[in-house]
């Protein structure tokens, strides 16, 4: 075996670093301020030549605010659940596909091919309308509000990217680390629980918060089904003001910042960290 | 199984080994034994498939053909407990492989407690011993990585001793050493060897393996062309390979 380069382990991390992804976040920051700052600047002038009797674009956000930002920590709130089942599943999924007996490694590798290559959408909309609003299990029936479903239907991509990155990561490990394990008889499920695993945290973190990312902004597709979040609230309350076309771009932008003063500190701190690991 | 083997019988014994990777057959049928106790080194250019041969002793990797025994038990054997071999064979590698997320001490006690079960208290107390002997006290609870090579590589001897092995394997432990650190790696291999540990070493430092071997292989190209006591093959080499391969690292 040669000397390990450091350049050398990164381009292993890049296969599942979503790269094209990670472009258009760098984009959408500096594009989605402009476009609020301008649609903002549109709204103004536009309410300046209408009568006084109605609200400010500004006064009406006020005046909505806390309950669209209710609708933003619900949001949150969905991509948080939906990133902790979804980790869980898919550090399991990414076990399986790691595995040495083969069957485990065919229909793991199929379920993650399946829900990494399938609209997000698409998903939510099956997990939607197939699973029931409610199961009784041993004569106690359990509502399943849709927010739940929800839930659910982001955390399958989740997995399946989650599986990828776990199974990425390990790979990614140098084949000398097992053949010590191996030479001091850990069995393999010792190996990596004990030497694998840990040594892989660092690596996965800055993909895994990478796909966080992508579901925090993804969770208003959840509008689409008709759960309560930011996007569907945002709505409503365009509608509860007349359907005002001066109020679009202002309501959505206000959307559109919340969002964006989310995701991109997680991005920055993505960032960070993938710079500090490359010089280790 | 049930093995007859008895101290005095060969602790390892290797009978016509083989070994293709494909098409590229790098052991070509390798017969050697070793006594308990005894140091043996083995020696030859690059390629000559000497790291393949210890790593197939303790089945890192499976042989074509052949037959190899530890302490009587069939390395071969289908049903063989690879890890039951494991634990009486200790292996350091050329490039250390040590655990970067662990200290030194949880690098030593690791195996021991995870694979063998033993008491923490007292492993503890073993390790520490152990990173004294190999001269490394204090840097109990320094990571690999602030470790220089010559350090990580007597770590990794003390890891393999923790798990009280019956024989140690050496690939090579000093090839990616600078030369300066590279003597107190091998003042730990003589130690051990003075200690009465089994030991089979493939090295290129040929005054290490005069100095401290009872017998030298000559391996080239996957077979073993000479071998003997250190002093006979160093200085009265038979085969005209082996007298160039020496004339060009002596």
């Amino acid at each position: 075996m040669t000397s390990e380069e450091p350049g050398h382990r990164l381009a292993v991390l890049l296969p599942y670093r979503l790269a094209p992804v990670r472009i258009s976040l760098r984009i959408s920051p500096l594009s989605a301020a402009i476009l609020c700052f301008c649609a903002i600047m549109a709204a103004s002038t536009a309410w300046a030549q209408s009568g006084p009797t109605m609200l400010s674009p500004f006064q009406v956000i006020l005046k909505w605010s806390p309950l669209l930002l209710r609708g933003f920590a619900f949001n949150i709130l969905i991509s948080l659940l939906a990133m902790l089942l979804g980790t869980i599943a898919g550090l399991g999924l990414g076990l399986g596909l790691l595995s040495e007996f083969r069957p485990i490694a065919a229909v793991s590798w199929l379920l993650t091919q399946f829900f990494r290559n399938a609209p997000w959408l698409v998903l939510l909309f099956f997990v939607m309308f197939l699973v029931p609003f409610q199961v009784t299990l041993f004569k106690t029936t359990i509502p399943l509000p849709d927010w739940i479903k929800a839930t659910v239907g982001f955390a399958l991509p989740v997995m399946a990217n989650v599986a990828e990155v776990v199974r990425g990561a390990v790979r990614s490990i140098p084949s000398t680390q097992w053949e010590a394990a191996e030479s001091l008889a850990f069995t393999r499920r010792q190996t990596m629980w004990l030497i694998m695993l840990p040594q892989c945290i660092k690596r996965m973190l800055p993909p895994w918060m990478n796909v966080y990312a992508l579901v925090a902004m993804s969770t208003v597709l959840a509008s689409i089904v008709g759960v309560s979040e930011m996007l569907t609230l945002t709505a409503q309350v365009h509608a509860a003001e007349g359907g005002r076309p001066e109020l679009f771009a202002p309501l959505y932008g206000f959307a559109l910042l919340c969002f964006f003063l989310y995701c991109y500190p997680i991005n920055l701190w993505t960032a960070r960290l993938e710079r500090r690991f490359r010089v280790r | 199984m049930a093995t007859s083997w008895t101290p005095d019988q060969p602790i390892v014994q290797c009978v016509d080994v083989r070994k293709s990777f494909g098409a590229l057959e790098v052991l070509k049928g390798i017969s050697l034994s070793v006594r308990k106790g005894e140091v043996i080194c083995i020696i030859g250019p690059s390629g000559s498939g000497k790291s393949t041969l210890i790593r197939c002793i303790n089945a890192l990797q499976p042989i074509t053909s052949g037959s190899i025994q530890i302490e009587g038990i069939e390395v071969t054997d289908p049903k063989l407990d690879k890890l039951a071999l494991r634990r009486k064979v200790g292996m350091v590698f050329q490039q250390y492989n040590l655990f970067p997320h662990k200290t030194a001490m949880q690098n030593v006690m690791m195996a021991p407690i995870h694979v063998l079960r033993q008491n923490r208290d007292e492993v503890e107390a073993r390790a520490r011993t152990l990173l004294a002997k190999v001269r490394l006290a204090g840097k109990e609870d320094s990571y690999p990585g602030e470790l220089s090579g010559g350090q990580q590589q007597r770590v990794a001897i003390a890891r393999s001793l923790a798990m009280r092995p019956d024989i140690m394997l050496f690939d090579e432990v000093t090839a990616a050493l600078d030369p300066e650190t590279v003597k107190e790696v091998l003042v730990t291999i003589r130690e051990l060897a003075e200690d009465g540990m089994t030991c089979i070493l493939v090295t290129h430092e040929m005054n290490f393996a005069r100095e401290v071997a009872d017998h030298v292989y000559f391996t080239d190209r996957g077979v073993i062309v000479e071998h003997g006591p250190p002093d006979t093959l160093f200085t009265a080499a038979r085969d005209a390979r082996t007298q160039r391969f020496l004339s060009q690292v002596l």
